[in-house]
């Protein structure tokens, strides 16, 4: 451990102290309040601001401090929550997550943007903000002194908080040589002694170059537990030691105490922190096993079962548990979807402000937990949805009235786990979608038919088609293109689906649904040719085996399948990975539609469908590089390698490329 | 043999960077998270001396301090109250409750090793 790893310390904790504040702010603000809330948020700036002196942030001291004084006088009573001060208090977080995020990059605040802030926070607290008290350093005097004469008397209780006048002794003679004498005269009789009592008044003469401060700073925490007097020695007139202080004093240990190797230190912590890379191994190793466990019983299966009668039995308890081994592996790399949840007031907070909106942020199921790197990764598409929802969903407040709405508009964040998935949900009271204008947009440039006829639920899917937007005025907020597509793209990634669903003027809800982890993935395995390949089923739309008559051949640009009224262009997979002896003809074959973010719909032509499963990710980046349209390769039951087939990927390399925009199109802002 | 001292405080930063301190300077060194945590790790045997942060969740550094004072097992050991300028008061309650001496958050690496020689039996 060193100096950086404790600096990653702090701010890991700090952060996390900081999601804490923010929850028990929106409890506070919400009346949802109990007795230690207002206790746990001071502990928590508390502790930002300890850590922050260790390591020097003085400015992010500065705040905390000022945050602190207030919060202690909430937490006496003295004071009383209000929304002006949960606002005030929630406007410093977050300025403390920028100061704490600047001192992480090293990358420093403009000067004194906190100081208004800190104003507000002096005043509100009742300080004089006018008068800057000065730190009192002491400066010690350089007395030329000799050494020092102390007499010092301990109250009868100085033991009491286990202080003991030779280890004062011992600290004296760090300063130089030192006299002792004990004044008895106030020790009782052996039968009216306390044994837990101190009777002996105690004289040192010191002689020592050092200064007074010095002395003093070795009878620091028995100040007030005795009479202490401490004089300058003007002679060189030495009392003769009653006791001497080398026979008083037990010899200390020479140096610092011996480094303790191999001694387990027990941790009190209930948790432990492991590095990531560990759990990935973990992780690794039981898809190995669950891989091993398949093949053994795909083997069993062979075997004659009055062979070994025990075999099945016993391969049925491993398969048991090995899944029971396999969630609980995984469960050691989810997380709650908090740390990304927790993000989203200050968004809503700052957003609201910027767009002189009313919006109160509901979040619920913040608990729910999800694999780490979903979790990491989710940031940015909620973040854009949110966005829109703020800037496009939410209409102004006069509007919401004239709409006969409440002013403030209700932005509602939810996950939860669903059979195996987990559903994160965004809703909103606003607008919803105008689904004339998207079509109108939609046919101005040309990604329908001008004849088209959409149902409401394709129309609203038209929105996550690439540099498509309704933003009617370009907003600082947004950007011009709503990038939907990215956010569509960034979900797919996470092996993920996003949907929506809307009602014009009452509102949208987009609908995230994932997987709990990237490390296994719900696979349809399919046959091309002697080869299985993986396809991901949250990419597979449905799939069919089309009459010849739907298939309709284009010069020059392959084949395209004809499905209620739409067309879909047909990727056969044999041709695309060079496969001998497959299903040549389409109509004989099976066509699997998939969902692609960046091409619509794509047609994959495939020999069959052999079946169902969860597949165990291996990376192929590891060992030989990325490949177009391969995401990865897993072991089957039955021993086989099969490569796990990148939707996204295959389906840019089967389009030829788009034509180029006109010239006059200013190229979308998509973010 | 190494010194034992045990860490108390709600904030791992502060823990660690007690224990990182001590450590180097050749202490052994236990963390607990609150009173209570530290009252439990305090049973597999008593430490040579003990730092406390006094605000602390579940049980704080007050109490801890007057708990351990009345047990004879911990009763002359040693506890230094790690605290902020913020809590003066709370610091002559820890010092009426037992405690040895303070040391101010944040603390300087060389004085917390002075400090808790000083106190060291």
């Amino acid at each position: 451990m060193n100096f950086d790893h404790l600096r990653a310390t702090y701010f890991e904790e700090s952060a996390e102290l900081l999601e804490s504040a923010y929850s028990h702010l929106a409890a506070l603000a919400e009346g949802r309040a109990d007795g230690d809330t207002v206790h746990a948020l001071f502990r928590a700036i508390h502790s930002i601001k300890g850590g922050g002196g260790a390591f020097g942030f003085d400015r992010l001291v500065a705040l905390a401090h000022v945050m602190e004084t207030l919060l202690d006088l909430l937490r006496d009573g003295a004071l009383a929550f209000d929304d002006g001060l949960i606002g005030l208090l929630l406007r410093g977080a977050d300025m403390l997550a920028d100061l704490l995020a600047a001192e992480r990059s090293g990358e420093a605040l403009a000067d004194g943007i906190e100081a208004e802030l800190a104003g507000a926070f002096a005043r509100a607290a009742g300080l004089d903000t006018s008068r800057v008290v000065p730190v009192a350093v002491a400066a010690p005097g350089s007395e030329a002194v000799q050494g020092w004469q102390i007499r010092f008397r301990p109250h009868p209780a100085l033991f009491r908080n286990a202080n003991e006048p030779l280890l004062l002794v011992r600290e004296l003679r760090r300063l130089g040589a030192v006299e002792v004498r004990a004044d008895l005269s106030a020790l009782p009789a052996l039968d009216r002694l306390e044994p837990e009592d101190a009777y002996i008044t105690w004289s040192f003469g010191l002689t020592t170059s050092a200064p007074r401060a010095k002395v003093e700073e070795v009878f620091e925490f028995v100040v007030d537990d005795c009479a202490l007097e401490i004089e300058p020695r003007v002679s060189a007139e030495v009392a003769k030691p009653l006791m001497a202080a080398e026979a008083a004093v037990q010899p200390e240990a020479a140096g610092a105490p011996a480094q303790l190797a191999g001694r387990a230190e027990a941790s009190a912590a209930q948790s432990v922190r492991v590095d990531v890379v560990k759990v990935d191994r973990l992780v690794n190793l039981v898809g190995e096993l669950v891989i091993n466990q398949a093949m053994l019983v795909q083997l069993g299966g062979q075997l004659p079962p009055d062979l070994c009668p025990g075999l099945i039995g016993g391969l049925e308890t491993l398969s048991q548990h090995l899944r029971e081994l396999q969630e609980g592996v995984m469960a050691i790399r989810t997380q709650p979807v908090r740390s990304v949840f927790a993000r989203m007031p200050r968004l809503v907070r700052e957003l609201s402000a910027q767009l002189g909106k009313e919006v109160r942020l509901v979040i619920t199921g913040e608990a729910t937990e999800i694999d780490k790197t979903v979790v990491e990764q989710l940031a940015d598409p909620l973040t854009h949805l949110l966005r829109n929802a703020l800037d496009h969903g939410v209409e102004p407040p006069e509007v919401r009235e004239a709409a006969g709405k409440p002013r403030q508009g209700t932005v509602h964040l939810s996950a939860e786990q669903r059979s195996g998935r987990i559903v994160i949900e965004l809703s909103d009271d606003g607008r919803g979608i105008d689904r004339a204008r998207v079509l109108a947009r939609a046919r101005e440039r040309g990604l329908i038919a001008p004849d088209a006829v959409l149902s409401d639920a394709e129309t609203d899917e038209l929105i996550f088609l690439p540099s498509f937007s309704t933003a009617a005025v370009v907003s600082a907020v947004s950007g011009r293109g709503v990038g939907m597509d990215v956010v569509r793209r960034n979900i797919q990634a996470l092996g993920g689906r996003i949907t929506v669903e809307s009602r014009f003027g009452a509102g949208s809800r987009f609908l995230l649904s994932l997987p709990l982890t990237l490390a296994v993935l719900d696979g349809l395995v399919v046959s091309v040719g002697a080869e299985a390949f993986i396809l991901p089923i949250s990419a597979i739309v449905e799939s069919l085996r089309p009459p010849a008559s739907d298939i309709l051949a284009l010069p020059g640009r392959g084949a395209v399948l004809s499905i209620r009224g739409g067309y879909v262009p047909l990727l056969p997979l044999h041709e695309r990975l060079g496969i001998p002896d497959a299903v040549t003809d389409a109509s004989r074959a099976i066509v699997v539609i998939v969902e692609t973010d960046n091409a619509g719909r794509l047609g994959l032509v495939v020999d069959d469908l052999v079946g169902q499963q969860q597949v165990v990710v291996k990376s192929l980046e590891a060992n030989y590089g990325p490949i177009d349209g391969i995401g990865g390769a897993t072991i089957l039951g039955d021993g086989r390698v099969a490569l796990i087939l990148d939707i996204p990927g295959l389906a840019t390399s089967a389009r030829p490329a788009p034509p180029p925009r006109p010239a006059a199109e200013p190229a979308l802002a998509l973010h | 043999m190494a010194k034992y001292v045990l860490t108390v405080d709600d904030s791992r930063t502060m823990r660690e960077m007690v224990a990182f301190t001590l450590r180097k300077a050749g202490y052994q060194v236990r963390e607990a998270e609150d009173g209570q945590k530290a009252i439990e790790v305090l049973k597999a045997g008593p430490a040579d001396v003990i730092i406390t942060d006094l605000n602390m969740p579940v049980m704080d550094g007050v109490t801890l301090i007057r708990t351990l004072r009345a047990d004879p097992k911990h009763r002359s050991v040693p506890i230094l109250m790690l605290t902020t300028e913020s809590d003066a008061g709370k610091k002559a309650e820890g010092k009426s409750a037992g405690a040895t001496g303070w040391l101010v958050k944040p603390f300087d690496p060389d004085k917390l090793i002075d400090v808790v020689k000083r106190v060291s039996p």
